[in-house]
């Protein structure tokens, strides 16, 4: 097996002195594309934000390796720029600020730091509208301010966008799926499936089966209270969707005792 | 009684020389409203901080600088070259400048206006209009009500007149561009504008304070602007003095039926700056913008007050200030609005909202509604925050660093302000002068 792309071990988080992850462990290898599940409340979302570098987080023990390097100590624009994508669950809207002049600045920044050419005005419409064409996404998009005023299903193909831009090794979708009706999540389904490849790897959060049927996963972990009950091949979220999430509190309490 | 502080002994001079030359500037006429103006800022004197208009405005430092007038013979002859880097870059349209106080003609242009359209100095106004003058002078801007107003009156001598005549529009904007040098020393000056528009007509202003020095000066301008039914006036106030300049400025507009006043008014400069608008809407349907962005740091003070006067019925008026405060910049909005008991149908909405960048810098917003009718429709809303954690971090997971995030949402804030400024070539400057404040990256220099 190749060397792991993220190692994660270990890893204990707090928030305002709550316990939110549990000794988490999970390795992802490059090309490997793993779906995180649980109920609300089992820390999903935190995992995938203490990933990507948000702070008001406690790490009280473990580690994050990515690249073989400490993921944990790097700046959120580092791990960016190192190739670390987060999609957020919920996009933040900035009034003032215009899409195509955040969306080229956020490439730029990415470009600079691999030492490829910054791109011009040109080149970067060029290249933002044949993205935009596999989403399905109105060019109108590009002059207004960015996520403002966007439907929930244009937020999140904004959100495919930029992965599709900024070109991640590590791509981690926050509940991508959460609010998008069947048509939107093919597109965005589709979106993600173009860009796997054996250079790259998602952490696909999920609170629902549906989005898998779409992005297939190599691994499924399912997480409760903090902690990942249970691993499995794509088979287990077949299994979760038939049986919903309250057998998981059973095995939980049945392993507490 | 008010004791009031002693006025220093430079504005009695110049008040007895304006007396003493008047024969020779044809301005003898101006002497019943001068004296009256200095009798009035006799009386008041420099106002204190006991006064609650006055609560956060500290003139202490104003009071303490030694000022004088720049007398005609001691003119700067300002080189056009110096003053090519304080134009709006591909600005069309008339141009008066004034150097000092001094209307200078060698570096204005009033080319290409439409006839009938008089764009001029107001010295000579002064001695040419007597009658067309003395309909407005002093009407609107009220001597009694502001200590700076009076002695902007009791100093009277030069500054801008605008005439635009029934129905003419004017297509350009007229550029007033004041220019303070500092070579004479810490000089005083007190520019008075009147603007006449009559009946439909319609036109843009755009009041420039500037300077070609870092060094102190005081600035005391006042605008009177009439609008006549259905007469629309875009203004624009652009103020980038030094950073060690004071500037108390008051404006004064009076608005009939069915006018139109739309003012936005930029601030970037100065060390304590002085706002005071008042916009009377005397007439139904009358309708009045206003727009602020002050953008501070250092220990530069801004203290807007704006006075709106419902005084008829099925007026509108709306009103959107921002501010960025940086360093020890401390920022004041003192927002009136006055519904008279007959103006029904009012509409009216204040916006004040504010950025704080450092925690030293300070935010004193107070909105002050005095309605006497009973249907109206007011809205008033005031915030003051710091930069949005939650944008900072979506921005950061781009790859953009923090200090660049940190600016984007600075621009960003005033974005919204600058988008009110119609005319594209002024826009860019006020953008260009913004990221001077922080730089963002955006090249804003394009052809004209």
């Amino acid at each position: 097996m190749a060397t792991p792309l993220l190692q994660v071990h270990n890893l204990n988080v707090e928030a305002g002195g709550n316990r939110i992850l549990t000794g988490i462990d999970l390795e992802i290898a490059p090309g490997e594309v793993h779906a995180i599940m649980g109920p609300n409340g089992s820390g999903k979302s935190t995992l995938a934000h203490v990933l990507a570098g948000r702070e008001g987080y406690d790490i009280t023990a473990g580690e994050v390796l990515y690249e073989g390097r400490n993921l944990l100590e790097l700046e959120p624009e580092e791990r960016a720029r190192g190739g670390v994508f987060l999609a957020f669950q919920y996009p933040v809207e900035i009034p003032g600020v215009n899409n195509t002049y955040f969306l080229k600045a956020a490439v730029n920044a990415v470009r600079k730091h691999r030492g490829e050419t910054e791109l011009d005005a040109m080149d970067f419409l060029a290249l933002v509208k044949e993205k935009m064409k596999l989403l399905e996404m109105d060019d109108s998009l590009l002059n207004r301010p960015v996520n403002e005023g966007f439907s929930g299903g244009e937020k999140k193909r904004n959100e495919i966008l930029q992965m599709a831009l900024l070109d991640p090794r590590l791509a981690v979708l926050d509940e991508t799926d959460s609010g998008l009706d069947i048509d939107a999540l093919r597109i965005v389904a589709r979106g993600v499936d173009s860009m796997r490849g054996a250079e790259r790897s998602f952490l696909v959060v999920t609170h629902y089966q549906r989005l898998l049927d779409y992005i297939v996963p190599d691994h499924v972990h399912v997480l409760a209270n903090g902690r990942i009950v249970k691993s499995g091949g794509k088979e287990l979220a077949l299994e979760l969707e038939e049986k919903g999430y309250s057998w998981i509190d059973d095995e939980v309490v049945k392993e507490a005792r | 009684m008010i004791r009031v502080e002693g006025v220093p002994g430079l504005y009695a001079k110049r008040f007895a020389e304006l007396e003493t030359q008047c024969s020779d500037d044809g301005s003898c006429w101006l002497g019943p409203l001068r004296q009256q103006a200095m009798q009035s800022f006799e009386a008041q004197g420099f106002p204190t901080t006991r006064l609650e208009e006055w609560r956060y405005f500290d003139l202490g430092p104003l009071r303490k600088t030694e000022l004088h007038h720049v007398h005609d013979r001691e003119r700067v002859n300002l080189r056009r070259e110096t003053l090519a880097g304080y134009h709006v870059h591909c600005l069309p349209g008339a141009l008066l400048v004034f150097v000092d106080g001094y209307f200078e003609p060698v570096l204005s242009a009033t080319r290409s206006l439409p006839a009938g359209v008089e764009v001029r100095d107001l010295a000579t106004a002064i001695r040419m209009q007597p009658d067309l003058l003395g309909e407005h002078l002093g009407r609107y801007a009220q001597v009694e009500r502001n200590a700076f107003v009076a002695l902007n009156t009791a100093m009277l001598y030069d500054g801008a007149f605008v005439h635009v005549p029934r129905g003419v529009v004017v297509d350009s904007p007229i550029h007033l561009m004041f220019v303070s040098t500092g070579t004479r020393g810490p000089t005083v000056s007190h520019p008075r504008t009147i603007v006449v528009a009559e009946e439909g007509a319609e036109l843009t202003l755009i009041e420039d304070y500037v300077s070609t020095t870092d060094d102190v000066y005081f600035t005391n301008p006042v605008i009177e602007i009439a609008l006549a039914p259905n007469a629309r006036l875009e203004h624009y106030k652009l103020e980038r003095d030094s950073k060690k300049a004071f500037h108390v400025a008051g404006m004064a507009v009076h608005q009939e039926r069915d006018s139109r006043f739309a003012s936005t008014s930029i601030s970037f400069g100065g060390h304590l700056v002085r706002n005071d608008v008042s916009c009377m809407l005397d007439g139904e349907g009358a309708e009045c913008t206003l727009n602020g962005l002050n953008v501070i740091g250092e220990h530069q003070l801004v203290d807007d007050h704006t006075r709106i006067v419902h005084a008829k019925p099925h007026c509108t008026s709306e009103e959107l200030y921002k501010s960025i405060l940086d360093g020890f910049a401390e920022g004041v909005f003192n927002g009136a609005i006055v519904v008279a008991k007959d103006a029904q149908k009012t509409s009216s909405q204040q916006t004040n909202r504010n950025l704080v960048l450092s925690r030293h810098a300070l935010m004193n917003t107070k909105p002050q509604l005095e309605i006497y009718a009973d249907d109206v429709k007011c809205s008033h809303g005031a915030t003051v925050g710091e930069l949005d954690e939650d944008a900072s971090f979506y921005l950061r997971t781009r790859g953009i660093d923090a200090d660049t995030a940190r600016r984007i949402l600075t621009y960003a804030f005033a974005n919204d302000v600058l988008g009110r400024i119609v005319i594209e070539p002024l826009r860019k400057t006020v953008e260009s002068e913004l990221f001077a404040f922080i730089p963002v990256g955006l090249d804003t220099k394009q052809p004209c």
